[in-house]
């Protein structure tokens, strides 16, 4: 595997990271499976792309980050005030977002940024030149730890305890004077305004923008979140909210790692979903097996136990 | 916790001293890659790395006629070494495929399709890049103007000729006066082609109406909606409408529309007729100007090539069944 491979996979791993730490807001803390995701990537690409066009790469970022939330509050206000079902309205959401995509990118369903200023070039254009190679790297490495950072203090505040408690009772949270309707609505906005923001890095990365960018991406993004809680588990004892948007990023990094290693060894392109859906399979079977292996070894104790 | 940052901190200073310890692969120049190739000694052979965006008819004909036409220009598989990889239609996996080309110190990347062109370009700005099937490469940014590439890429561009499918839509169904244009607006091939078929039809004072879909399950019903309110559809290569192709054309039968499609593969399970691309000649016209840049003619002088030939073909069956005469194009 050459180094050149690993450096994008791990780049492309950092910008990937802004979506397991959407899906660990969504999906761990809220408890909400939200389909959205799909559409939100491909939205922040969308304006971020458009943005960069017109020369403003940076005002894109933030477009991504405003189209984003608002996608999470569509969403939101479909589950909490229309009551529909969590799955049913990320699906809608994520229907309609394939049409507002493309108006967002002007009708067309793909926008080259080959010749634009992205952030990744701005930036670039900083570093001496002998650095530059590295630039890449060291500017989706800021992203993800300074987003890594913003959400581990932002889950600490009033608000984001509050988030973290209506995903593990509901009841007991409405009992207690917190809003439910409004936790969730607020933490569906911050997932998908950090997945929007992934993908408008990603444009900028790759230096295009398509409309079916975020096929899939939900299963990419749980892939890695789940990774990284299998090595959470493996290092602590006790998991903290730290720790696990941590492993998220981290687990963002192997997951692009695997694949990459995948290429590199010539696994057939048509076997990739494969080898993602094995690699999920894994680590999200790891703790079943690790527990059935605790108890034989407890089994096995006890019994040595009764023979002595 | 401090077991865990220790272990991140292994493995970013793992990645550091990696990455330090290769001098950056993208800034090398191509004639030094093959250098220090590390074939064994005497067997020195040039590697290129082949992309193509997904399976696919055409783009599959495409990669076929490259390593036909590549093998009889000499470049045969005792001097080249060609990684061919898949994107599969998943563009994450055409960043990383670019990526380990760029990596491998491939001497040239030949890409079919947009996306993977625009990838491979993303991915590096020396190695050259031929591209083949990229309908619009001055749009796609990989261009600045068809004569002059001023990047590291240039290649083949699968244009299709719709005033030349219009044309033989007079020949064949004088009278039309509105079209019903039936397409994926998420492809931007289709797009492009829509484009040039509105300017063609205005120039022309023909009216047309325009239905679009997402999924090939909703042609069906989006063709019955043109029914009564079109004199015959037109379809670009969409690749959508295409697998809906066999509904499409026995819902057209049925209403007695001429369906024009921009295809030969749609006008084989139905459509009526087209001047359509002919893929292996693109392919060979893309291994030719990748024989061009590996002898050593820089890439910018090397220009854009769109296809000479166009080849009209029609299905008997719908001709037939709609009381058309297209004996002409059917042999």
């Amino acid at each position: 595997m050459s180094m050149v491979l690993l450096r994008g996979a791990a780049e492309q791993g950092f910008i990937y990271s802004l979506v397991a730490l959407g899906l660990y807001l969504s999906f761990r803390t809220l408890n909400i499976a939200d389909l959205t995701v799909d559409g939100s990537f491909t939205l922040g690409a969308a304006a971020a792309a458009t943005l960069t066009v017109l020369g403003h790469p940076i005002l894109g970022l933030l477009a991504a980050i405003f189209a984003g939330s608002l996608a999470g509050l569509v969403t939101a206000v479909l589950q909490t005030k229309l009551k529909v079902q969590p799955i049913l309205a990320g699906i809608i959401t994520m229907t309609a977002l394939y049409s507002i995509n493309l108006r967002v990118m002007g009708n067309r369903s793909n926008l080259p940024l080959l010749r634009e200023d992205t952030v990744f070039t701005l930036f670039s254009n900083l570093l001496p030149a002998a650095l530059r190679g590295y630039s890449k790297l060291a500017l989706s490495l800021i992203f993800a730890i300074l987003t890594a950072l913003l959400l581990i203090v932002f889950l600490r505040t009033r608000l984001g305890l509050s988030i973290r408690a209506t995903g593990d009772n509901r009841t007991m949270v409405s009992s207690s004077s917190i809003n439910p309707t409004y936790t969730t609505t607020v933490g569906l906005c911050l997932a998908n305004a950090l997945v929007s923001l992934s993908g408008g890095l990603l444009a900028q990365y790759q230096m295009f923008s398509e409309i079916t960018l975020g096929t899939g991406m939900v299963v990419i993004g749980l892939a890695s979140l789940i990774i990284g809680e299998v090595l959470c588990d493996m290092l602590f004892r006790s998991p903290s909210v730290a720790r696990a948007i941590l492993a998220a990023v981290v687990g963002a990094v192997i997951y692009r790692i695997i694949i990459a290693m995948a290429l590199s060894a010539s696994v057939s392109t048509s076997d990739l979903k494969l080898v993602s859906a094995v690699i999920v399979m894994i680590a999200i079977s790891y703790p079943a097996v690790r527990d059935q292996y605790r108890f034989y070894r407890l089994r096995k104790e006890a019994q040595k136990n009764v023979d002595a | 916790m401090k077991k865990f940052l220790t272990v991140i901190l292994v493995i970013t200073l793992a990645f550091l001293t990696a990455c330090g310890g290769s001098p950056s692969a993208t800034s090398s120049p191509v004639s030094s890659s093959v250098d220090s190739l590390s074939t064994a000694p005497g067997t020195e052979k040039i590697k290129i790395g082949l992309v193509q965006m997904m399976e696919h008819p055409s783009l599959d004909e495409i990669r076929e006629a490259i390593f036909t036409e590549l093998t009889a220009q000499g470049f045969d598989a005792s001097k080249v070494d060609i990684d061919y990889q898949n994107g599969q239609g998943d563009m994450n996996t055409l960043n990383s495929i670019a990526q380990k080309f760029v990596g491998d110190e491939v001497d040239m990347i030949i890409a079919i399709a947009t996306p993977a062109a625009q990838a491979a370009a993303a991915a590096t700005t020396d190695i050259p890049i031929i591209f083949s099937a990229v309908t619009d490469p001055v749009d796609a940014g990989l261009v600045g103007s068809l004569e002059k590439p001023d990047r590291n890429c240039t290649g083949t561009s699968d244009a299709i000729p719709t005033e030349q499918i219009f044309t033989l839509a007079d020949e064949l169904t004088p009278g039309i006066e509105t079209y019903g244009f039936l397409y994926n607006q998420g492809e931007s091939n289709s797009v492009s082609v829509i484009n040039d078929a509105k300017a063609t039809l205005d120039a022309k004072g023909v009216a047309y109406i325009e239905t679009c879909v997402i999924t090939s399950g909703e042609v069906t019903s989006a063709a019955q909606s043109l029914i009564g309110k079109v004199d015959a559809i037109f379809c670009p290569i969409d690749n959508t409408v295409a697998y809906a192709m066999p509904n499409l054309s026995q819902i057209a039968i049925e209403a007695k529309l001429p369906v024009y499609v921009a295809a030969d593969s749609m006008v084989n399970d139905g459509g009526l007729a087209t001047v359509g691309v002919n893929y292996t000649q693109l392919g060979v016209q893309t291994a030719q100007m990748a024989a061009k840049v590996l002898s050593g003619t820089a890439v910018a002088d090397v220009p854009v090539e769109v296809l000479t030939q166009y080849s009209t073909v029609a299905n008997k069956d719908t001709a037939a069944a709609l009381g058309i005469d297209v004996s002409n194009y059917t042999k």
